[in-house]
C-alpha cells in the first residue's frame, strides 16, 4: 500500500519538522543525533511523530535502532504494507 | 479563570488533600477527573463537583494496577481530550517497625505511593509533550525528608517520589513541562485522624505554627504550581508544614 518514494518524502518531512532542520539537510545517511542535532528526547518525539503519521506502533526495542533517516524509512517500508 | 480548557487528573480525590486539590483546580476552571478506589468514593467526587459547579467527574482507579491506569487515561483522552495536568496524590500508610514489617506492608505502600507515580506520569507524558505544556505535581510527605519511626516503607516511597520528580523534571524541562513535589507536614485528614491524641500533641509540639495544616493549604500550592506564574519552578520539593521541617 505504501509507495516507497512517498514514504521517503513523508519521513523526511517529519524529521525536518520535528528536529527543526531544513528538508535538504535531511539526507539518507544523516544520523538524527550526530548530524541533525537531536537529543534523546527529540528522538523519542520523532518516533512518536512517525507512529502517528504511519498509524503504527513502534516498539521501544525497534525504536532504539532507528538512528538515521535511512533506517527510519527502511523500518516503515518493512513494517507497513 | 486561569485553567479554562485544561484537563486535570487528581488521584485519591474523594477526601482529604486530594479532594481539596480537585476542588481548587475545578474552581480555576479546569475540567477535573478525580479518582477513587470505590464506587462510593467516585460518586462522592461527582456529587461534590456538581454541587460546586466544577466540570468533570469521579472515576474508579486502582493506581496499583497498570491496566486500570491505561484504561482510565484512554477514557479521559477519548472523552475529554489531552490531559496536561497530573496530580499524583493517592497514598496509603501501613506503619510498622521494620523488624515486624511484612512484605505486604512494604510492597503495598511502595506500589501505591511510588510505582503508581511512575505509571501515571509515563502514561500522561506523550500528551503533554505533544501539547508542549504540562504540569505534574507529586504529593510526597515531610516524612520522606525527615524520616519517622514505624514508617520506613512510607518514608522510602515518599523520598522516592521526590527523587523521581527531580529526574523527570530534567528530562522534560525543555518541553514546557514542569514536575514538582509538595511535601505536606501534618494536615487534618483521615490519615492523621487515626493518630492517638498524645501522639498528636507530641507532633504538634514540633510545629512552630502550633496547629495542623488544612487540606486547602496544600491545594493552594498545587494551584500555584500548575499556573503560568510557576512556569520556571521545576524539580522542586516544596515543604508545607507550618515550620516543623525546614530544608
Amino acid at each position: 500500500m505504501s509507495n516507497p518514494s512517498n514514504t521517503e518524502e513523508r519521513v523526511k518531512k517529519i524529521v525536518a519538522e520535528q528536529l527543526g532542520v531544513k528538508e535538504d539537510e535531511v539526507k539518507m545517511e544523516a544520523s538524527f543525533v550526530e548530524d541533525l542535532g537531536a537529543d534523546s528526547l527529540d528522538t523519542v518525539e520523532l518516533v512518536m511523530a512517525l507512529e502517528e503519521e504511519f498509524e503504527t506502533e513502534i516498539p521501544d526495542e525497534d525504536a532504539e535502532g532507528i538512528t538515521t533517516v535511512k533506517l527510519a524509512i527502511d523500518y516503515i517500508n518493512a513494517h507497513l504494507d | 479563570m486561569s485553567l479554562e480548557q485544561k484537563i486535570a487528573l487528581v488521584t485519591g480525590a474523594s477526601r482529604g488533600i486530594g479532594a481539596a486539590i480537585a476542588d481548587a483546580l475545578g474552581a480555576e476552571g479546569a475540567m477535573v477527573i478525580g479518582t477513587a478506589t470505590s464506587e462510593d468514593g467516585t460518586s462522592k467526587i461527582s456529587e461534590r463537583f456538581a454541587e460546586k459547579e466544577i466540570k468533570g467527574k469521579g472515576l474508579i482507579l486502582d493506581v496499583t494496577h497498570e491496566g486500570s491506569i491505561t484504561s482510565v487515561l484512554e477514557e479521559i483522552r477519548e472523552t475529554y481530550g489531552p490531559l496536561t495536568i497530573l496530580v499524583n496524590n493517592a497514598g496509603i500508610t501501613k506503619d510498622n517497625l521494620l523488624m515486624r514489617m511484612g512484605n505486604d506492608e512494604w510492597f503495598d505502600v511502595v506500589n501505591t505511593n511510588l510505582n503508581a507515580v511512575y505509571h501515571l506520569s509515563k502514561g500522561c507524558l506523550r500528551g503533554m509533550m505533544k501539547a508542549r505544556w504540562g504540569r505534574i505535581v507529586n504529593i510526597s510527605s515531610v516524612v520522606g525528608s525527615m524520616g519517622n519511626g514505624g514508617q520506613s516503607n512510607y518514608a522510602a516511597s515518599k523520598a522516592g517520589v521526590a527523587g523521581f520528580t527531580r529526574a523527570l523534571a530534567k528530562e522534560v524541562g525543555s518541553r514546557n513541562i514542569t514536575v514538582n513535589t509538595i511535601s505536606p507536614g501534618f494536615i487534618e485528614t483521615d490519615m492523621t485522624d487515626t493518630l492517638l491524641e498524645d501522639q498528636k500533641a507530641l507532633m504538634l509540639s514540633a510545629v512552630p505554627a502550633g496547629r495542623l495544616g488544612k487540606p486547602e493549604e496544600i491545594a493552594g500550592v498545587v494551584k500555584f504550581l500548575v499556573s503560568d506564574a510557576a512556569a520556571y519552578i521545576t524539580g522542586e520539593n516544596i515543604h508545607v508544614n507550618g515550620g516543623m521541617y525546614m530544608s
